[in-house]
């Protein structure tokens, strides 16, 4: 097996094993509650006979390990279990949100990663001027902003004062794919605002990382244009590093979501998390909280898997 | 060769390169401070013929690097060319702006970097970063690039000329990518060719190779070269005219004969006689200070040995000098002796008494006889402790000495190694190179040790300050009666302060004796290619190594 | 005086408003014009004289209630700190000096505890816990030392390996020595930089999980609570709730300002007297 299959497979079974993790450390996480479940179901009134039952139902007489096993062979073959507040099937809630917070976050990363890449590569090209001081200046400040105080700016000048999109984001099925693009505009620009300006500082430091190898110098001493140093040989040592700012600022934006959710009131799964979590109902906490924890593991290998991939020194071995 | 006549219809007649009244500048950002512009050069003017070699001389900052690469109209960082002008073929090329600038470089002037190893995308194979400028300056069609490449490549030696260039740069040697970084200069048929400190950063037998090979592309070219160095014995093998420098002014310029046989400024003689020491070699005593006996030693758990069977002695008030390359194991020898490496088999004896070979089992007595010295200096000394601090501790440390008496020590030490009380209050960064190291002989001292370990400790530093640093651990050695390991990949330093030496290759000694037996013939295959391999201050020294040589370096 | 000019004029801002905000949150009984839970006007009356922010969902005092939040999030903040900040330093430290099976176990779990994103883990743990200040200082507390232990670790592993340490360990000095004498002047000017920037993520975890709910419950008021109680104003043009979340992000931008500062000057090695 050539060494980068290698590498990749060991990142894969890496991240396997880290997500198998995640789900014993969620599970454990709801389990250091006093009481227990089936008593915040029913409320401090509940008989004793009806306590009993419940436990019986829920199967909370067996230890943590046979319940963790369940709750796990039930999420590998798709089964979330049951919400205990509605006694809906978990999976068939999270479906529709899932595709709703995917559709956001997609929209959303569709146009800050360009966007970022190319602010990033200017703040390069006019390094120390105007644009690059501005741009620091707007990382600080975003990494200093919280998202509601960006979100309900937004609302206040843009649904309230000038009345051009919906304050809330409200989506169905069905829904015309114009009125959907209309109802997550603003959602979808607070994101893009939230992760933006990171994005670009971290772009702009790989890429003056990159520019400031020997190896530019070489190619400027061969007589080449700034435009093409930067194409032939800047660009293929920058993608492992772009890609990882990339990959992270995805990561982070899928957190940014739950509280955007809320502002625009987004049938997301944000949302759906926050709600479930007031109502204490951990069954869909666990399922949702699990998800969560899958789409920002997966991220994190895919960056990774892209640095192997993008490395010389691995793709050609001695 | 027949392909001068392409070059760029410039004068034919007069020097190829003529700078005159270079000034050149720079803007510093100290911490903490407004930025201020410093002058790197001041008012240099020098002429270049064509097919000659100019090696351009000096210690760190004497902006030989920086001059360099004027000819190219290139600044590093915030350096600017401020005034005078830099006539090449004929036309002053700082007024031909940024386009003309770029028609000239990788076109009329080539450059060859100090570490090629990063002057090399590792993204790319090594054949199409070699003809990258010839294709974009349209000197040559790409089959017509690669012939010319290949042909390079095997005048060079390199090995499989046909096919190194389908490999990336990580896949040769450091010796190799150095000699593929002179061909990729060469291709494009330059008139001049810079070459920035090319073999410093090689091991001393690879040096010997790629100097060879350098040499001769030269010569077969007929290509101009700047040749920067700050060895004057390596620039003397190959550059036609000296010019030495010193703080950005010129000091003298001259004909490579008469800057290495009549010097006629002081600081060039300085500079040549930079390794003449002396040194009366003394002879082993009956009784060793340390002695190792069979150590062999590994890292990674035993998997990677790196001291094979290593036995040497050491004798009071004496110098052993350990020298070989990198990898040759003689800084492991010193981890070893330290416990900082426990050794898997053999013992090491000091006084008498056999040590223990953890660090941990030592009693404070032992760690007081045995210091040490590193190679760098700066981070061998805690950024946030005073002089006084540092020099201090091992007397409170071993001596429990306080307050005024400590402080009256200090003073002592410091006028030990030739330092003023002035400098108790200051911190590490605020000491030149030279001084640090200084301090750093000082802290050793303070323990009153009975030996000290000295690894690699003037490679870092500039030839005359070590010069002066190896000179007080001299006299040092004289008053203090102490002994010292000396670990070097400098023969040149063995030669002036050894009293007996160890050569070792491959984590062996291959070698071992007095000074003066070590060094005389007959030599075995390692110790004849080390010495044959230390450059004289010798025109035509480099023909006769290269001849002389019975075996192969092990960079190639 | 001198010493005063020389700081850049960001930080300076960064550094008045800090104290401000400060100062507002030790004086809060005695500055506050009105009590915390006092109805004294209309719902969400406009800037006044006598309400200077005007009055909020319930006809309290906007002022007022923004002088008693500045105390409760910035005392939340600070605690969660400080627990992430010495549970953090302390095992960091140690892992990088000790290694050996401590660091192994260590570093693993915290790449295990920093697989889960930190707002939806305080979630999960936030939904079978009580939400009491103790377990809000806890959860923040525990889970971001998660960073602080990184970075000690880094720092410190990275001057562990040092020629100076070694040299006092070839000396004989003790472990103490080594750790507080050798590493720890070292490595204060990437820690307290990290501080500001740790304390600014505690004050946007707070006020986010207090946004959602989960955080400080009501009748405490604390900026991200008070956001919640007000946003349902915005939709009428009412812009209450954006003063408790541009407070937020002006501490947050101060202490930043500040932090930065703190950094750039104590980056050069320039010996104790930068």
């Amino acid at each position: 097996m050539s060494p980068i299959v290698k590498l990749i497979a060991q990142r894969i079974a890496l991240g396997v094993l880290l997500l198998l993790a995640v789900s014993v450390l969620i599970f454990a996480g709801t389990q250091i509650l006093p009481g227990d479940v089936a008593q915040s179901i029913l409320g401090q009134s509940a008989t004793p006979q009806a306590l009993a039952n419940l436990r019986e139902e829920l199967g909370l007489n067996d230890p943590a390990y046979i319940r963790y096993l369940r709750w796990l062979g039930g999420v590998l073959t798709g089964d979330l279990g049951t919400a205990l507040s509605s006694r809906q099937d978990i999976a068939a809630s999270i479906w529709p949100r899932l595709k709703n917070t995917l559709f956001l976050a997609f929209w959303a990363a569709l146009v800050s990663v360009p966007l970022a890449i190319v602010l990033g590569l200017l703040a390069v090209r006019y390094r120390n001027g105007f644009v690059d001081k501005l741009i620091s200046g707007l990382a600080l400040a975003s990494t200093s902003l919280p998202e509601f105080f960006v979100g309900y700016l937004l609302v206040f000048f843009f649904a309230v004062k000038l009345q051009w999109f919906p304050g809330i984001s409200t989506v169905y099925d069905g829904m015309p794919f114009g009125q959907r693009m209309m109802a997550i505009a603003l959602p979808a620009t607070a994101l893009t605002l939230v992760v933006l300006a990171h994005m670009m500082r971290m772009t702009r430091a790989a890429i003056l990382n990159v520019m400031q190898s020997a190896y530019i110098e070489t190619a400027e001493l061969k007589g080449l244009r700034a435009f093409d140093i930067i194409r032939k040989h800047a660009f293929p040592n920058a993608i492992a590093p772009i890609v990882n700012v990339v990959m992270l600022n995805l990561a982070f934006l899928i957190v940014g979501v739950v509280v955007i959710e809320v502002i625009f009131v987004y049938p997301g799964m944000g949302q759906y998390l926050v709600d479930h979590v007031a109502k204490r109902d951990v069954p869909v906490v666990q399922a949702v909280g699990l998800i969560f924890a899958a789409v920002y593991i997966g991220l994190n290998m895919v960056a990774d898997i892209a640095a192997i991939l993008a490395n010389p020194r691995l793709r050609h071995p001695k | 060769m027949v392909a001068k006549a392409t070059a760029p219809k410039a004068a034919r007649t007069g020097p190829l390169l003529d700078i005159r009244n270079l000034r050149i500048e720079a803007t510093v950002y100290p911490p903490g401070e407004p930025p201020k512009t410093i002058t790197l050069v001041h008012d240099v003017s020098l002429t270049l013929e064509r097919g000659k070699v100019l090696g351009l001389i000096g210690e760190s900052g004497a902006g030989k690097s920086t001059i360099g690469l004027s000819s190219m109209g290139y600044g590093r960082g915030g350096v600017k060319i401020t005034g005078g002008e830099v006539v090449l073929n004929g036309r002053d090329i700082l007024k031909g702006g940024v386009g003309g600038l770029r028609r000239l470089r990788g076109r009329e002037v080539c450059y060859v970097a100090q570490s090629a190893a990063a002057a090399f995308n590792p993204a790319h194979r090594l054949m199409d970063q070699v003809v990258e400028a010839s294709l974009l300056h349209g000197v040559a069609s790409r089959a017509e690039a690669e012939r010319r490449a290949m042909a390079l490549f095997r005048k060079l030696s390199l090995p499989s000329p046909e096919t190194i260039g389908q490999r990336y740069p990580h896949q040769v040697s450091g010796g190799q990518l150095q000699r593929v970084m002179t061909a990729m200069a060469l291709c494009p048929e330059p008139d001049l060719i810079v070459f920035d400190e090319p073999t410093t950063a090689l091991d001393v037998t690879t040096q010997i190779d790629v100097l060879a090979a350098i040499k001769e592309a030269i010569r077969d070219t007929g290509v101009a070269a700047l040749y920067i160095t700050h060895d004057l014995a390596v620039v003397a093998q190959v550059a036609d005219e000296i010019m030495v420098l010193r703080h950005g002014r010129l000091v003298e310029w001259g004909g490579t004969r008469q800057i290495i046989k009549e010097p006629r400024q002081e600081y060039t003689n300085a500079l040549v006689s930079v390794h003449e020491i002396a040194h009366q070699e003394q002879q082993p005593g009956k009784t060793p200070a340390l002695s190792v006996k069979n150590v062999t030693a590994a890292y990674g758990g035993g998997h990677v040995k790196v001291l094979k069977n290593v036995s040497v002695d050491i004798f009071p008030g004496q110098t052993l000098a350990v020298v070989g390359e990198s990898g040759s194991g003689k800084s492991t020898l010193a981890r070893a002796i330290t416990g900082l490496l426990p050794p898997e088999q053999g013992s090491v004896t000091f006084a008498g008494r056999t040590l223990g070979n953890r660090l941990a089992d030592r009693p404070k007595e032992d760690l007081r006889q045995l210091q040490m010295i590193y190679q760098m200096a700066d981070v061998a000394m805690n950024p946030r402790q005073t002089v006084g601090t540092i020099i201090g501790r091992p007397l409170e440390f071993y001596f429990g000495l306080r307050g005024r008496e400590r402080d009256a020590k200090v003073a002592e030490l410091l006028d030990k190694i030739e330092m003023g009380k002035g400098f108790v209050d200051r911190y590490p960064a605020e000491l030149s190179g030279g001084q640090k190291q200084r301090v750093c002989i000082a802290r050793a001292l303070a323990a009153k040790p009975k030996l000290i370990i000295c690894d690699e400790v003037t490679s870092a530093l500039d030839p005359l300050v070590a010069n002066g640093i190896l000179k007080l651990l001299l006299d040092l050695q004289k008053e203090e009666e102490v002994a010292y390991l000396f670990i070097t990949h400098d023969l040149a330093t063995v030669r002036s302060i050894a009293d007996s030496i160890a050569v070792m290759y491959r984590g062996e000694v291959v070698r071992y004796g007095p000074k003066s037996q070590v060094l005389a013939p007959p030599f075995d295959a390692y110790t004849d290619l080390l010495l044959s391999s230390v450059p004289e201050m010798e025109i035509g020294w480099l023909e006769k190594a290269i001849k002389g040589r019975r075996m192969e370096s092990a960079g190639n | 005086m001198s010493e005063l000019r020389k700081i850049p004029i960001g930080a300076l801002i960064g550094l008045v408003f800090t104290a401000l905000f400060l100062l507002a949150a030790i004086l809060a009984p005695w500055i506050a014009p009105y009590g915390l839970g006092e109805t004294v006007g209309q719902v969400w009356e406009p800037s006044s004289a006598s309400f200077l922010l005007g009055t909020d969902n319930l006809g309290r005092d906007l002022l007022s209630r923004m002088i008693y939040g500045a105390r409760t999030t910035i005392f939340i903040a600070v605690l969660a700190t400080a627990l992430s900040f010495i549970l953090g330093s302390v095992l960091g430290f140690t892992a990088a000096v000790v290694g050996g099976w401590f660091d192994t176990t260590m570093s693993r779990f915290v790449d295990l505890l920093m697989a889960i994103p930190t707002l939806i883990f305080a979630l999960v743990v936030l939904s079978v816990l009580p939400t009491t200040l103790v377990t809000l200082i806890l959860v923040m507390g525990i889970l971001d030392s998660t960073r602080v232990y990184r970075l000690a670790r880094a720092v410190a592993a990275d001057i562990n390996i040092m020629d100076y340490v070694e040299a006092a360990k070839l000396r004989g000095e003790g472990t103490r020595w080594i750790i507080f004498r050798e590493i720890l002047p070292n490595a204060l000017s990437p820690l307290v930089s990290e501080l500001g920037l740790r304390f600014i993520y505690a004050v946007l975890f707070l006020s986010a999980l207090s946004f959602l709910g989960l955080g400080v419950q009501p009748p405490s008021a604390d900026w991200g609570g008070m956001v919640k109680e007000n946003k349902d104003g915005i939709v009428f043009g009412i812009p209450a709730a954006l003063i408790p979340a541009g407070a937020i992000a002006a501490l947050a931008i101060s202490v930043n300002l500040v932090a930065d500062w703190i950094l750039n000057r104590t980056t050069s090695l320039k010996g104790g007297r930068g």
